[in-house]
């Protein structure tokens, strides 16, 4: 049975790697018509150091990226304190306005934030996308940083307030050093979140600023290269990275023993 | 003393707390109001609008007109028509995949090797989902990988291009949301004791007995949200019909992408988005309530 087991798992984990393991191999392919087989070259990164439209819609991405994770992590942060330590009226209703962010089609979504910032003259480009990405992060943002706040023991807080501390004093020196880890994982989430988003970024970008994604899918239905293939190359590599330090910080995937 | 104070704070402090509560909420609900509750409410007058209102001045005309799309363009049914087909397709086959995968993650592996497996199911979504639909296009098409191993194995063996068709845009859709899938069943999987399954065999039950009457009905929560997680955003897809489905890649997505980015005929668009949220929401509440009614047998 547990043999059994685990040869599903690897056949679903080939299903889950094959396009990813053909995207690299087609970063370092010769041929540009993916043919077989693999001859090596770093042809399509030395071309992708030249390409200004990629390079330029990257930096946008990273931008906009970091942006999000420091004010969806900060807004939605102190969300999360209110409503994981403070009890009033309308709490559950809250928290059920986090849902539409995740739980409405992008594409409804996207659409809508297009048709609503050209009525009001917010308008497209970099800080519309930033406004759109950090609404579709700060729901993420509350529930990693709420569920660290349910690990914390609120009485730690409240014996330093006991013992003579200001309830800010309190907060800066025991609450906060003890959830920075789900902050800092609140805020990689976020940024992975805004990295890769594309649907709300493809309604509010403008010919002139754009995002990675929103390039890749213009040159996709254009004309592919394969420095598309090797800019995501890079990028896969930089968000494992990140991903590992997230799994780190959450302590992702249980202590691995059954009882 | 502090617990008693806590119990029944005086006024003024309990004003004070009210106010800073409002404080820690106020930038987060504002920016969701902004945009995603204001944007929404907008489209909705939109969708009612006779054109698009930008560049002229004409006072605004109100219609149901847009509404009525589905009467008066028949083919939009057999483009809904699809949508839901993708939409069942795609969760149905991530459920029949996910739910044996989350099982086997929880009663086959443990330790390190769990770990690193959990781990490998969950990356994919840090990276980027166009390039992982597109390189669905290189292993799928005429002469594309998955020719060029079957000719590796079984030389002279015809092609089985894929490409453009149905299938393709359902393997590129259950690719992109499996993980949701293993994630949400293994949640529900893991907390079953060992104990209950062993009781269950040991009152004579075989496999398929202790899945069909143990297991199945408390993974079924897992099962349900995952199944909402999945089927919410493939109905609104737009990207990977386009991509792997080439020229048959019509969907409602499509169509709603064509009405903002081509047509620039908003109001359409609008109406037709909002037509798409009525069929979430009525999918919604079919499941919540299939799942309340489950946990008030239990």
């Amino acid at each position: 049975m547990t043999t059994l087991g685990r040869g599903f798992l690897m056949l679903v984990l080939v299903f889950l790697y094959a396009p990813i393991v053909v995207m690299i191999a087609m970063a370092f392919n010769t041929s540009e018509l993916y043919t077989l087989p693999i001859v090596p070259t770093l042809h399509w990164f030395e071309a992708l150091s030249v390409n200004d439209k990629l390079l330029n819609a990257s930096r946008n991405s990273v931008l906009i990226a970091l942006v999000t994770a420091v004010l969806a992590t900060a807004i939605g942060g102190l969300a999360s304190l209110a409503l994981a330590r403070r009890s009033f009226r309308g709490r559950s209703l809250l928290q059920l306005l986090l849902l539409p962010p995740i739980a409405i089609p992008w594409l409804i979504t996207g659409t809508a934030m297009l048709v609503f910032f050209f009525w009001t003259g917010i308008g497209r480009g970099l800080h519309a996308m930033i406004i759109g990405h950090v609404a579709l992060a700060i729901p993420y943002v509350v529930l990693v940083v709420g569920t660290g706040l349910k690990t914390l023991r609120a009485d730690l807080e409240e014996a330093a307030m006991s013992l003579g501390s200001t309830p800010i004093h309190a907060f800066f020196s025991i609450t906060l050093p003890l959830l920075a880890p789900s902050l800092i994982a609140a805020a990689l989430f976020a940024f992975a979140v805004s990295l890769d988003q594309f649907v709300v970024s493809y309604f509010l970008a403008t010919p002139g600023v754009s995002t990675l994604p929103v390039e890749i899918y213009s040159s996709i239905r254009k004309g592919f290269t394969p420095e598309i293939n090797a800019i995501s190359t890079i990028l896969l590599v930089s968000s494992a990275t990140l991903f590992l330090v997230f799994a780190v910080l959450t302590k992702m995937g249980g202590e691995g023993e059954r009882r | 003393m502090t617990s008693a104070g806590a119990a029944s704070p005086p006024r003024s402090q309990r004003a004070r707390q009210g106010l800073s509560t409002a404080g820690l909420l106020l930038p987060a609900y504002g920016w969701l109001l902004l945009a995603v509750f204001l944007p929404l409410g907008a489209m909705f007058i939109f969708s009612f609008l006779k054109t698009t209102p930008f560049g002229s001045s004409k006072p605004l005309v109100f219609t149901i007109q847009n509404y009525l799309a589905f009467v008066n363009r028949p083919y939009l049914v057999d483009v809904a028509w699809t949508s839901l087909q993708l939409g069942f397709w795609t969760t149905g086959l991530c459920a029949l995949i996910g739910l044996p995968a989350a099982l086997a993650l929880s009663r086959a592996t443990k330790g390190r090797f769990r770990q690193v497996v959990f781990l490998l199911t969950i990356l994919p979504f840090w990276t980027n989902g166009l390039v992982r639909i597109f390189s669905w296009t290189m292993l799928l098409r005429e002469g594309g990988i998955i020719d060029a191993l079957l000719h590796l194995v079984v030389p002279g063996a015809g092609s089985i291009s894929l490409l453009y068709s149905f299938p393709a845009i359902v393997i590129g859709l259950v690719h992109a949301y499996l993980p949701y899938m293993i994630l949400t069943c293994y949640l529900a999987v893991d907390s079953i004791e060992d104990g209950l399954i062993d009781a269950a065999r040991s009152l004579g039950a075989r496999a398929p007995t202790v899945f069909a009457t143990v297991i199945l009905p408390l993974a079924l929560p897992g099962l349900i949200s995952g199944s909402i997680l999945i089927f919410v955003p493939v109905i609104g897809s737009f990207m990977e019909p386009r991509i792997l489905g080439g020229r048959i890649g019509v969907t409602m997505g499509t169509v709603v992408e064509d009405q903002f980015t081509q047509a620039y005929n908003w109001p359409l668009g609008s109406a037709l988005s909002f037509s798409m949220l009525a069929v979430v929401l009525v999918i919604f509440a079919i499941f919540s309530r299939a799942l309340r009614g489950r946990m008030l047998d239990a």
